[in-house]
């Protein structure tokens, strides 16, 4: 059964990211339309019974967030949209804001009805500002129209939504991170509890959300929950975008169900490998995850399947490598990012990442003495669970599961004093996947 | 006891620089007071980033007099400014050049070769990354995942963004920078509408590597 896409339906059209186009052909705020007729608490009901998870990272159900998210105060109440996208590999809130940015902005409505906010924040990395100008366009637009403002669609509820602009931070994705930069401090993350459903920004409750997971709202009060768990396995239900990216000839982002394979996403969504060289291992969900390898791309990409299979979902970034990825270098590829974007809050983290960052150049670089590897691997483990957030566990990961899957490799840098795999182990020179 | 003036400073802060006195453009004030009504009255510091990215944009850099133009506006103090100055990456508080060359080198831009394509932006300008070129029209910079792993290599370009850089292309790209400027750019892929030619339920067709679009 073929798939149809329901979140970049009509992307690649022009004009596709207008208000005009959107109601024409998307059936643009008729999902507005009709939540402004329910009850919020229906709404969470509905988003809980669809099963809808986060799209951000951790996959956490969104109804339940929402409805966790504190009523019973006088405070206000927020919505914070993490457009932060800055995992390594990932890209698809990109295409949604540039392509599809009405999707978000109903969604956003929608999501501040449900949870009783009357302000949105799109907190939108600050490399993204050729899509800010495009969504705070669209946004104008929204308002003009009458589904932005007071008193939307004469049912008497107010909503603003507004962009606020990072300015380079990784971790301001992280989503108490994200508040206290929204708060005009340093993007560094919270103590939790108290959650952000009962303290976050300004102190009020708050729900932050992934981009695509806001663009599910629409579609599930437009066409019920029933739908939305139909397109996917259970549990897993709902359209999902994947990020594409290394070597494959055709990189993109794809939109499929959850039922697809990985290898399903690789050969026939991406095209295959450039040059029809043999796999050597992938990244399922962002730079953050453990590596699976080619005997297990018969997983479906979903939430469950995936860690299952030893590996996280995460935010679907997937990044194929190809067998002339050395993963000694992958590895310290990877914690020159972590050593870079570390918050530095605390000190595992923020030394760890930069000991491993040197330890694995001066492997790479075949400077590496036996003990290094258990150095490494004491590094690595003085990180995981003992820090504030999730950046730790991630930061050490690429270590971890490159020194599991691929020790030989590391031995054999230390034995030989040298990178050992052939010459060409390193693009020398761009790869243009798809280029013709 | 003794206050020893050479111990009393003897922290390794690096002190921005004071630069020439400072303050909003009317036309920046404007929008600061635009950008600041979005928050709770009380809530000004949540404008900080949108005032620091005007006071760069005016001068180019942010010195210590713009830091306390910006808290002045905010109502903190200036070393709360400092503070947030110094942890994001898009704040630069040293002249840089007029175009900023931001090469993505994280993973995915990686396996496709940015590092040669640093490497051959460095050798034509004849500087190393973190560096301005002597006539102060480029600077380069190595930048972490942008978010657009699926056109790699990348490279941002101020607020502009070049997709699908090769090192071959490098010397014409800079040409066509110095010529025309930011027009120059292919911009983000998506936006070149005629090129996004969807394949099988892709958001994203596959197109030529350009330089300055086509
Ligand atoms: C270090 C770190 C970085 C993160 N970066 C992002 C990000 O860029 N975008 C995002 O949506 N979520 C990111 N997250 C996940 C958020 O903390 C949060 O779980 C998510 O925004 C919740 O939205 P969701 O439930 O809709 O997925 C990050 C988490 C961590 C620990
Ligand atoms: S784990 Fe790292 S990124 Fe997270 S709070 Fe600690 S230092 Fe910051």
């Amino acid at each position: 059964m073929a798939y149809e896409p329901v979140l970049t339906t009509f992307v690649t059209e022009p004009n596709s990211h207008t208000l005009d186009f959107y109601v024409s052909r998307r059936r643009g705020y008729e999902g507005l339309r009709k939540a402004l007729t329910l009850k919020p608490n229906d709404i969470i009901e509905q988003v809980k019974a669809s099963g809808l998870r986060g799209r951000g990272g951790a996959g956490f159900p969104t109804g339940l967030k929402w409805q966790f998210v504190l009523k019973d105060t006088p405070k206000p109440k927020y919505l914070c949209c993490n457009a932060d996208e800055s995992e390594p590999g990932t890209f698809k809130d990109h295409v949604l804001m540039e392509r599809n940015p009405h999707l978000l902005i109903e969604g956003c409505a929608i999501a501040c009805y449900a949870i009783g906010a009357k302000v949105a924040y799109i907190y939108i990395r600050g490399e993204f500002y050729h899509v800010q100008q495009i969504l705070e366009a669209e946004i104008e637009k929204a308002y003009a129209a009458g589904y932005l403002g007071r008193n939307i669609l004469g049912s008497g509820f107010d909503c603003d939504v507004y962009v606020h602009r990072g300015a380079g931070a990784y971790e301001a994705g992280e989503e108490t991170a994200l508040i206290e930069s929204l708060e005009g401090k340093r993007a560094q993350p919270r103590i939790k509890p108290p959650f952000p459903a009962v303290s976050g920004l300004y102190q009020c409750p708050t729900a932050v959300n992934n981009v695509e997971t806001l663009c599910n709202v629409p579609l599930i009060v437009l066409h019920g929950a029933d739908w939305f768990t139909a397109l996917g396995p259970e549990k897993n239900g709902g359209p999902k975008l994947f990020c594409i990216s290394g070597h494959v000839k055709r990189p993109g982002v794809y939109e499929a169900s959850m039922h697809t394979t990985l290898r399903e996403l690789i050969d026939d969504h991406a095209g295959g490998m450039i040059d029809d060289r043999p796999l050597k291992a992938i990244i399922p969900g962002g730079s953050s995850v453990p590596l699976l390898l080619p005997d297990q791309l018969d997983t479906p990409a979903s939430f469950d399947h995936v860690q299952k299979a030893g590996s996280l979902l995460g935010s679907a970034g997937l990044i194929v490598m190809n067998d002339t990825v050395c993963m000694v270098w992958l590895a310290m590829n990877l914690l020159h990012f972590y050593r870079h974007e570390s918050c530095g809050k605390c000190t595992p983290c923020r030394e760890g990442s930069d000991w491993l960052y040197r330890l694995l150049a001066r492997i790479e670089a075949g400077e590496g003495q036996p003990k290094d590897l258990d150095l490494l691997f004491g590094v690595s483990n003085n990180i995981v669970g003992k820090t504030l957030c999730a950046f730790g566990d991630a930061a050490a990961t690429p270590v971890l599961t490159t020194m599991k899957l691929f020790r030989h490799e590391y031995e054999a840098h230390v034995r030989e004093g040298r990178c050992t795999l052939p010459a060409g182990w390193r693009a020398s020179r761009p790869v243009f996947a798809g280029a013709h | 006891m003794e206050y020893a003036p050479a111990a009393f400073h003897a922290s390794t802060r690096a002190l921005p620089e004071e630069g020439s006195p400072f303050a909003f453009t009317p036309e920046n004030q404007a929008k600061f007071d635009a950008n600041v009504a979005r928050y709770p009255p009380e809530q000004r510091k949540s404008a900080i980033l949108y005032a620091l990215y005007l006071a760069q944009g005016q001068q180019g850099y942010l010195t210590r007099a713009a830091m306390r133009h910006v808290a002045l506006q905010i109502g903190c103090t200036a070393a709360e400014v400092e503070d947030v100055v110094s942890y994001y990456t898009m704040f630069f508080t040293k002249p840089v050049g007029r175009y900023v060359l931001n090469v993505c080198r994280t993973l995915s831009c990686a396996l496709v070769g940015a590092e040669r394509v640093t490497e051959a932006l460095g050798d034509a300008l004849g500087i190393k990354p973190g560096e301005t070129d002597p006539t102060g029209t480029f600077t380069l910079i190595e930048v972490e995942c942008l978010g657009a792993c699926d056109r790699a290599p990348v490279v941002m370009v101020n607020d502009g963004w070049q997709e699908r850089l090769s090192p071959e292309q490098v010397s014409q790209f800079l040409e066509a920078l110095r010529a025309r400027g930011e027009a120059a750019l292919s911009g983000c892929h998506l936006r070149r509408e005629k090129q996004a030619v969807g394949s099988r339920q892709s958001a994203v067709g596959s197109g030529q590597p350009a330089v300055g679009g086509d």
